[in-house]
């Protein structure tokens, strides 16, 4: 085992600030200063709490997706000896707590009143004093169902006989959710009605699902004579909880304090308020004790945020030699039994308005209809940046589509229709502005740390073995690091970020993000963001994050959004901490603050580098004696002017056995772009992981349904992760375009990948068939699709 | 009604048996809701599920020294159920004479499960898809089980009586399975999954004898489409007698797809299933063939 070696004693340090890998003093590679912790068995998980009295709580779930309750029998549940509470919706209802607000401006219900509307679905909890206890009453409840049909497939959630799901609102007589259109209809059918080659593709992007290692659940403790409520959550968006939570169970928002500790992974599964986390504060004030609640792996996989879910008509528009004119799409989306999609209020769709991806078109439009349906809610997740997965996947699909028709090379058709460098800032057809982009650099980097021409070569040669070689390419832009605040915000809340600084006596110092990792590495990459601005070594700041009490408002961690926003803010609360110390060094130095110039970790006088003084000797003097200003701390928030616009070419190569159907991704390269790197070694553990993600989801991964809406995924025997043997040795390059509106340049990653790599493993495959003349077959590609598909039948039923 | 899954089990009951007959006797005084519990990688995931309700577990691993080993005769080869997937693994004596086990092993589960999964429990779990089934019954083994009243052999025929059903009654306990070994003989083992440690899609093991370039005799056992303990006579009627060409391997698979039952489900079709079932049993009778000659290894399956 390698351990960090302890940082030198940084307080004189001065000339030997470099970017030496290892050791940055800011930007450059060094090992995660959180891993310490994670690699010896140390983290502190929320399952990790343990309070004195602490109570456990289980979660009773409907085992049939449509159903009316007729009667919930509790009493033979509360006779269990070490039973303290059982709750049910009737219980809530009296408290007001029945139903509670999901992040779309729609209601969820937290325990089933009326009707469970899908199969998983809370009906009811036990507290009792220990967790094996409490699941054992849970067969002691005793409810009886009036099943009612179910509507299983979103293609038939609209038919005038589809039973109305949610009979709870109003004058409900449909399973219509809303509808959503963006871009130019008339003038995208117009450029469609003249061109000179249309391609139309119907795909699915099925239901999949995050699964983060560590499943949901909290701690919640409610001291009744403090009136204070502590929360340890599994939150992606601890500030965001505590202000929903204040909302709907009418504890004063000062007298709530949400912890989000270490957090085994969250994909955006973290992001939404879960039934089970209301029942859990429910029953600490009830029973006036600790409760801890934490979900199986089943429980994870069939009632929390599902992502995707759509079903896709891309038609495509060019002429004869491959100039891209227009896209247009019509989707269907399946938002399950409550419309809980965790993405800015007025995006209902997300971000999925980039589908025009990477290329200067004419026209594009895109009209959307969402249903409910009798599934979990959920919808923006799994690392997809707010639905731009589903994008990306449709755009780079209906591409290969097109080079398919054309005969022409994937890569070249792509290269065609980039947008040009000289072209950004580059409004697209449905109105989003790239901010900057040098895509053709990117494409090429990828070709060669591939050898695509070899690859070519190599896959002609193959193909007259009868051997199927696929080489697929995806090309994507990234839109991340929501707000501005004035276009996103989520139930209200504007989506910036604060960010607090603080330099002790002795130099070392205290960063309080208003984001929070999952595993991202926040505790690393912020520190190196700061030590960057100021000169102090990484190793001596503190970050300190996922805690109310203990850091600024803001809007969490998910979208990618950390960086881009927070890491902007934690970069100009240190300028502005630089600024104080500036002010404070011309004092000791006794000259004019325009006399002071800046290196990195000190001032000196302009023309003499011998006065000088540094960071730490300022930080020292500022809480010392004297007149100088006092202090060496800032706080700012931060209000993004516009989202960053990563960017990458990814290159997968597969061989598909003929006999058999069975995948191999034999190698597979990921150039990104996402502005200035902060820490390149992260950067790439982001990509790789997200990669092994796409892999998944193009090769194995999907929450299946039958007809009556039972769902088939809810283990990992059925929900398949990939392993090391499924993923080859990843092959990680990059390109550095800067954001030009970014304080230090950088573009969120952290979901480059999942968004880039599907289509790219996809494409693969298909071109693998291509001399089974297939154009399509649908995620995922499982041995069984792969080899249907070879037979003529690459749309299967799901 | 009662809720959707759980994955916490039930409380039950424990004891250690200390040899066969302790377990037998356990079993006999504890009744219809004690059950043997080995490697456990079946069972306890059942239990978490609540699937089954055990109230009394017999464990059995302290029998890991009586019934755990593999023992080379010359015409018979013996494995204790106690032993682990890990030693079937391992047993180069064992890969010698029945090949078919490295390559099966190589391809059941994961190491975890591996280090403490049994041959007994895989038997008696009698789970449709599970390998080792295909492969005792590719070799024609045979089960011996004792109760209080002795032993008695089976052959996997009769054993396997249906999906996780065989003939192991209440109060008695599978001891060992006996592999006949006959000369001039090779075996492989071919499995699909959706990804390594999964279950099968499908798996074909075939055995193969031969004298004089001409095959005397030849067995195929498959799992994960249905019920399969035959060893497959149409296709040993079909090869015996012939020499081994390519056009004799396809058509001893379409036998093998015809003379199968898969079910749809999320690991594939049926005619996908059916589709490796053939190509598998193909791809395994070529390399049984091919290790007791090895000359005749085609280039492309190197
Ligand atoms: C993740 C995972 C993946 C797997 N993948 C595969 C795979 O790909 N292929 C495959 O073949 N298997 C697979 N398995 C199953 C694995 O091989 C198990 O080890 C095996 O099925 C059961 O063996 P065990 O010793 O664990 O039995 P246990 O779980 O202990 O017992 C299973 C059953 O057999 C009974 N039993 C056990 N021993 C005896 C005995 N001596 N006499 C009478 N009854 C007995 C028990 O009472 C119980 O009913 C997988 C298991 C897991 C957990």
């Amino acid at each position: 085992m390698t351990i960090a070696p302890e940082a030198p004693h940084a307080t004189h340090r001065r000339r030997e600030f470099t970017d030496n890998d290892g050791h940055p003093v800011g930007y450059g590679r060094m090992l995660r200063k959180e891993d310490p912790r994670f690699v010896r068995g140390q983290g502190k998980y929320v399952d990790d709490v343990v309070l004195p009295g602490m109570l456990h709580l289980a979660i009773l779930r409907s085992p049939v997706a449509h159903a009316r309750i007729l009667s919930i029998d509790t009493s033979a549940a509360e006779a269990h000896p070490k039973v303290k509470a059982v709750v049910t919706g009737a219980d809530l209802a009296k408290q007001g707590l029945a139903w509670m607000p999901t992040l779309s401006n729609d209601v969820q219900a937290v325990l089933v009143t009326d009707k469970v509307r899908f199969q998983g679905q809370e009906v009811a909890f036990v507290v009792a004093e220990d967790r094996y206890s409490a699941r054992d009453a849970l067969e002691l409840i005793d409810v009886e169902y009036d099943v009612l049909p179910a509507v299983a497939d979103v293609r038939n959630a609209l038919a005038p006989d589809a039973p109305v799901i949610r009979d709870d609102l109003d004058g409900k007589k449909d399973n219509h959710c809303f509808d959503w259109e963006t871009g130019d209809e008339a003038a995208t059918a117009k450029v469609f009605d003249e061109a000179q080659v249309k391609v139309t593709q119907d795909m699915v992007y099925p239901r999949v699902h995050p699964a983060p290692m560590e499943t949901c659940g909290c701690v919640a403790d409610f001291e009744r004579v403090a009136g204070k409520l502590t929360l340890w959550c599994t939150s992606q968006a601890p500030h965001a909880h505590r202000t929903l939570y204040a909302l709907v169970a009418g504890i004063p928002e000062h007298k709530i304090r949400v912890i989000s500790p270490d957090i085994g992974g969250g994909f955006g599964n973290k992001v939404p308020i879960y039934p089970g986390y209301v029942c859990s504060v429910v029953a600490s004030i009830v029973t006036g004790k600790p409760v801890k609640w934490m979900e199986d792996r089943a429980e994870n996989l069939i009632s929390t945020g599902f992502a995707r879910d759509y079903v896709m008509r891309g038609e495509i528009a060019a002429t004869k030699d491959g100039r891209i004119q227009a896209i247009r799409t019509n989707v269907l989306a399946d938002h399950g039994a409550f419309n809980g999609t965790a993405a800015p209020v007025k995006y209902p769709a997300g971000f999925f308005g980039v589908f025009t991806g990477s290329y200067d078109l004419d026209a594009a439009y895109c009209k959307m209809t969402a249903v409910y349906t009798n599934k979990a809610p959920g919808g923006v997740a799994y690392a997809c940046s707010f639905r731009i997965t589903e994008a990306v996947y449709l755009v780079e699909r209906l591409v290969d589509c097109l080079a398919y028709e054309l005969k022409m090379d994937p890569a070249e058709l792509r290269r065609k229709n980039f947008i040009r460098p000289e072209q950004f800032p580059y409004t697209t057809q449905t109105g989003w502005v790239y901010d900057s982009g040098e895509y053709e650099r990117t494409l090429d980097k990828a070709m060669e740390l591939a050898d695509y021409a070899g690859l070519r070569r190599e896959q002609a040669q193959r193909r007259e073995h009868g051997e199927l070689m696929g080489i697929g390419m995806s090309f994507f832009t990234e839109a991340v690091g929501a707000g501005p605040r004035k276009d996103m915000d989520i139930l209200g809340l504007g989506m910036a970020d604060g960010c607090e600084l603080r330099v002790h006596p002795t130099g070392k110092a205290v960063v309080r993000l208003s984001v929070q990792s999952q595993g991202q590495g926040h505790e690393t990459t912020f520190a190196q963001i700061v030590a960057e601005e100021l000169g102090i070594p990484p190793e001596d700041i503190d970050v300190v994050h996922g805690d109310t009490d203990n850091t600024p408002f803001g809007l969490g961690t998910y979208g990618s959004r950390s960086t881009p926003v927070s890491g902007a803010a934690a970069a100009l609360v240190a300028r502005k901490v630089r600024d104080k110390a500036r002010i404070i060094a011309s004092g000791m130095l006794e000259c004019s603050i325009a006399d002071l110039e800046w290196e990195k970790g000190s001032f000196h006088v302009t023309g003499d580098p011998t006065q000088s003084v540094t960071i730490q000797d300022i930080a020292m003097r500022a809480h010392g004696a004297g007149d100088l200003p006092e202090g060496l701390e800032a706080q700012i928030c931060y209000n993004p002017e516009n989202l960053t616009y990563p960017f990458g070419c990814y290159i997968c190569v597969v061989d598909v056995d003929p006999g058999t159907a069975v995948v191999k991704v034999r190698k597979f390269v990921a150039v990104d772009d996402c502005g200035t790197q902060i820490n390149p070694m992260i950067i790439e553990g982001q990509v790789q992981g997200g990669c092994a993600e796409g892999v998944g989801m193009a090769l194995m991964q999907m929450i299946a349904f039958d007809e009556d809406g039972n769902c088939l995924s809810a283990s990992f025997m059925d929900y398949l992760i990939p392993t090391a043997l499924e993923v080859p040795h990843w092959i990680n390059g990059s390109t550095v375009t800067p954001s030009p509106h970014h304080p230090i340049g950088a573009k969120g990653v952290g979901e480059s990948a999942t968004v880039g790599s599907p289509p790219a493993v996809v494409n693969a495959v298909i071109d693998a068939l291509a001399p089974f003349g297939i154009r399509h077959a649908d995620m995922p590609l499982t041995p069984s699709r792969v080899w249907d598909a070879m037979q003529g039948h690459p749309t299967p039923s799901f | 009604m009662r809720g959707v899954i759980m994955q916490v089990p039930a409380p039950i009951e424990y004891e250690r048996a200390t040899d066969v007959a302790h377990a037998v006797d356990l079993l006999e005084r504890l009744g219809q809701d004690a059950r043997l519990v080995a490697g456990g990688h079946s069972l306890i995931p059942m239990m978490k599920l609540r699937l089954t309700d055990v109230e009394y577990l017999v464990d059995i691993n302290d029998l890991h020294d009586e019934l755990g080993y593999i023992r080379i005769g010359a015409d018979e080869v013996r494995i204790g159920a106690m032993t682990r997937h890990r030693e079937l693994l391992e047993s180069a004596e064992l890969a010698a004479a029945f090949p078919i086990f490295g390559d099966a092993e190589k391809v059941i589960a994961d190491p975890v499960v591996r280090n403490r999964g049994t041959i007994g429990g895989s038997l008696c779990q009698a789970d449709p898809s599970e390998d080792l089934s295909a492969v005792c019954t590719t070799l024609d083994a045979s089960c011996v089980i004792r109760g209080r009243d002795g032993e008695r052999v089976v052959s996997m025929d009769d054993f396997y009586r249906g999906p996780y059903e065989t003939a192991v009654g209440q109060a008695e306990i599978l001891t060992e399975i006996r592999f006949p070994v006959r000369p001039g003989g090779s075996s492989a083992y071919f499995k699909v999954e959706r990804r390594a440690g999964d279950w099968a899609v499908t798996s074909a093991g075939a055995a193969v004898w031969m004298a004089d370039g001409v095959v005397t005799d030849a067995r195929v056992g498959l799992a994960a489409v249905g019920p399969n303990t035959t060893g497959m006579p149409q296709i040993s009627a079909l090869l015996r007698g012939q020499e081994p060409t390519e056009d004799l391997y396809e058509r001893a698979g379409a036998l093998a797809a015809a003379h199968c039952s898969p079910s749809p489900d999320g690991r594939g079709s049926v005619a996908y299933k059916r589709h490796l079932a053939g190509e598998l049993t193909r791809r395994s009778l070529r390399r049984a063939v091919e290790r007791i000659q090895p000359s005749t290894v085609h280039e492309k399956e190197r």
